[in-house]
């Protein structure tokens, strides 16, 4: 550590800038990635700002934010109301980028793509549906062979935004699964197995013949996993890709509330992708230190331009042109 | 002339009775230091737990619905998952841990034994987590393809082997844990087996006793203690296990008769919902599963060592 900001110091030294400027953020573990990569590019463009970021969890990111331990938070659902009454510096949701929620099977010898309905979803999530050869499965999927097999239902154990959107989206389509279960970042499962993380998820569909998962595209567009579309709210069958979940958010983009927290599932457009969603980072209105209040508005302000082209690189989708600008206007909110 | 000559040794004498007081007063501050922690960390349990306590009181034992939602908790699935799974590995590792002692101990030429021992050490110096892969890509596909059929169709009768062969669930975790611990019986089982003085093998020998007779009635019993520590190690580690067994488990807070069924321990939930977990009752609950997993260590390890005692009244010679 010493030799590190020995280094450091020499690094500063030599190039001639003031002593770095340090920001710490904490949350969600979905977006990460990207975060880094932002992170990194802007380090690189601003070699005097270091914005250090862990991803804790977004429950962990609201927690810090309201203990006052990090210059910012990040989530991937907007605060409750009940959250944000706890805070004592209240704080802006800034969409960063979008994400989706996809369906991933294994059926052996079934070759052809699985689609799904949002009833067919809710029914098998429930346990309602638990055969695959099931009259409503076999009613979206003519000429696919289903088997005659039980559905094994996979979903993660652990806490996440990644269950948020996919039991937000449930509770949308399904009345039932809405007083039944609810959406929430872990909810009471009426069936299945938990597997830990998206490769907890993601292990045990691939080594167990006939099961039914969720994963984030992201995730099983790396690892090649089968992922089937989905029925949206105008009846087209929609398969997630960048275009298809940005037409998501384009879709809700022209109804969104002035703070940002909207969920974007099932909503309106012929080819949006209904489990999407947006992630967050939580700045607080009132920044004490001068110079951290300019480095946060500067970055915001790069990563709503730059860095939404960075975005597509790493298979996530950058945000609609609409929340760009309305985005833009609440940075002059910070002070 | 008589006092002068005293004082130098009379002041030695100080100085070494100082010395003895630090070490002493040294060695106190040490174990009282242990408790220190021990009351530190039931008081962080409690504190922490204190929303979960109020507002469910003591049915937070018993009931067996687990749901963040509706923030209704209750700790029993968990439970049932801890002790069941840490029960069921010991009762798969012990017998195979303590035969593997033996063979090392009393059968085995030396050079092999030194060579397995150490193989064993190494055993049980892997980290958790890689257990935890080898369960996911070794165990369960084997669980799903093999034991699982293999069990419903011998066994399939009894309501403990009922249900499709998923190869996660109560099982595969007591396997996992059965391996993990495996390593802890056989190294511990055998240092005491090696302590037992030849002598006690000679005399048995020397009565007429076969080999058998004198490694089961005499070295067994004489080395028993070592034995049963090693067997407390193992439990420990099944009991606080995390990583692994969230692999295998299955994840799912409810209770089934059947083994082949998923089920959940209160480490698994602990480290898979810590990081989300929002609301105060929430987190609350989940600290009050570490408060009750330090009581349930508690219990099980007094009720092994009550067994231990009532084993020993009737046992032969105590060492």
């Amino acid at each position: 550590m010493k030799q590190l900001s020995l280094a450091l110091a020499a690094v500063a030294a030599f190039a001639g800038v003031a002593p770095a400027q340090q920001l710490t953020g904490a949350g969600a573990t979905f977006p990460a990635v990207i975060y880094q990569k932002w992170f990194d590019e802007y380090h690189k463009l601003h070699p005097g700002i270091q914005i250090n970021y862990q991803s804790l969890g977004s429950g962990a990111g609201i927690q810090q934010l309201t203990a006052g331990t990090v210059d910012f938070g990040a989530s991937d659902m907007p605060m409750t109301d009940e959250q944000i009454s706890k805070l004592k510096v209240k704080a802006l949701h800034f969409p960063t980028v979008l994400g989706a929620v996809v369906p991933t099977y294994n059926l052996p010898g079934v070759t052809q793509e699985i689609k799904f309905t949002p009833e067919t979803l809710a029914g098998i999530f429930l346990g309602a549906i638990d055969k695959w050869n099931d009259k409503r499965l076999q009613a979206d999927n003519p000429g696919a062979k289903l088997p005659n097999d039980n559905i094994i239902v996979v979903h993660r154990s652990d806490g996440s935004g990644t269950s948020f959107v996919w039991t937000d989206y449930l509770s949308k389509i399904s009345p039932e699964w809405k007083s039944k279960v609810g959406a929430s970042t872990s909810v009471s499962w009426p069936t299945g197995l938990g597997g830990k993380g998206n490769e907890g998820v993601a292990g045990t569909v691939k080594q167990t013949p006939n099961s039914i998962g969720y994963v984030e595209l992201i995730y099983a567009v790396q690892n090649k996993m089968p992922y089937g579309p989905v029925k949206n709210s105008s009846g087209a069958f929609v398969k997630a890709d960048l275009a298809s979940v940005s037409e998501a958010a384009a879709g809700a983009a022209r109804n969104m509330p002035a703070d940002f927290r909207v969920s974007i599932t099932n909503a309106p457009g012929k080819g949006a992708y209904p489990i999407s969603s947006f992630t967050w980072l939580l700045v607080p209105t009132q920044i004490a230190d001068a110079n951290k209040d300019k480095v946060i508005k500067d970055f915001l302000q790069w990563m709503l331009t730059d860095g939404q082209k960075i975005s597509p690189t790493l298979d996530f989708a950058p945000l609609p042109k609409e929340v760009v600008a309305n985005e833009t206007k609440q940075i002059a909110q910070i002070q | 002339m008589a006092t002068l000559a005293a004082t130098p040794a009379r002041a030695a004498k100080t100085a070494s009775q100082t010395g003895d007081l630090i070490a002493r007063l040294l060695a106190l501050g040490f174990a009282a230091l242990v408790l220190l922690i021990a009351v530190i960390l039931v008081f962080a349990l409690w504190n922490g737990s204190a929303p979960s306590r109020h507002s469910l009181g003591w049915s937070f034992l018993f009931s067996k619905n687990w749901d963040p939602v509706t923030e209704k908790f209750g700790a029993l699935p968990f439970i049932y998952g801890t002790a069941m799974t840490s029960l069921l590995a010991l009762l798969i590792s012990v017998p195979l841990g303590v035969g593997a002692a033996v063979f090392l101990s009393e059968l085995a030429p030396p050079r092999l034994s030194n060579a397995l021992t150490f193989l064993i050490e190494l055993l049980a110096a892997i980290p958790s987590v890689i257990y935890g892969l080898l369960a996911i890509f070794t165990l369960v596909p084997l669980m799903r393809r093999y034991i699982e059929p293999f069990l419903k169709g011998t066994l399939g009768f009894l309501p403990f082997f009922q249900g499709p062969a998923l190869g996660v669930g109560v099982l595969t975790a007591s396997m996992i844990l059965a391996i993990m611990t495996f390593p802890f019986i056989i190294s511990v089982s055998r240092e005491a087996l090696l302590a037992v003085p030849r002598d006690q093998r000679e005399a048995a020998l020397s009565l007429g006793a076969t080999k058998w007779e004198s490694t089961w009635d005499v070295v067994i019993p004489y080395a028993r203690l070592g034995i049963f520590g090693s067997i407390f190690l193992g439990l420990a580690r099944a009991l606080g296990e995390t990583m692994a067994v969230t692999m295998v488990i299955g994840n799912d807070p409810s209770i089934h008769a059947s083994l082949l069924q998923p089920g959940y321990s209160i480490a698994a939930i602990i480290a898979n919902e810590f990081t989300e977990a929002t609301g105060a009752v929430y987190l609350g609950a989940l600290v009050e599963l570490g408060l009750v997993l330090f009581c349930l260590t508690i219990v099980i390890n007094a009720v092994a060592r009550l067994l231990i005692i009532a084993t020993t009244r009737k046992g032969s010679g105590r060492p």
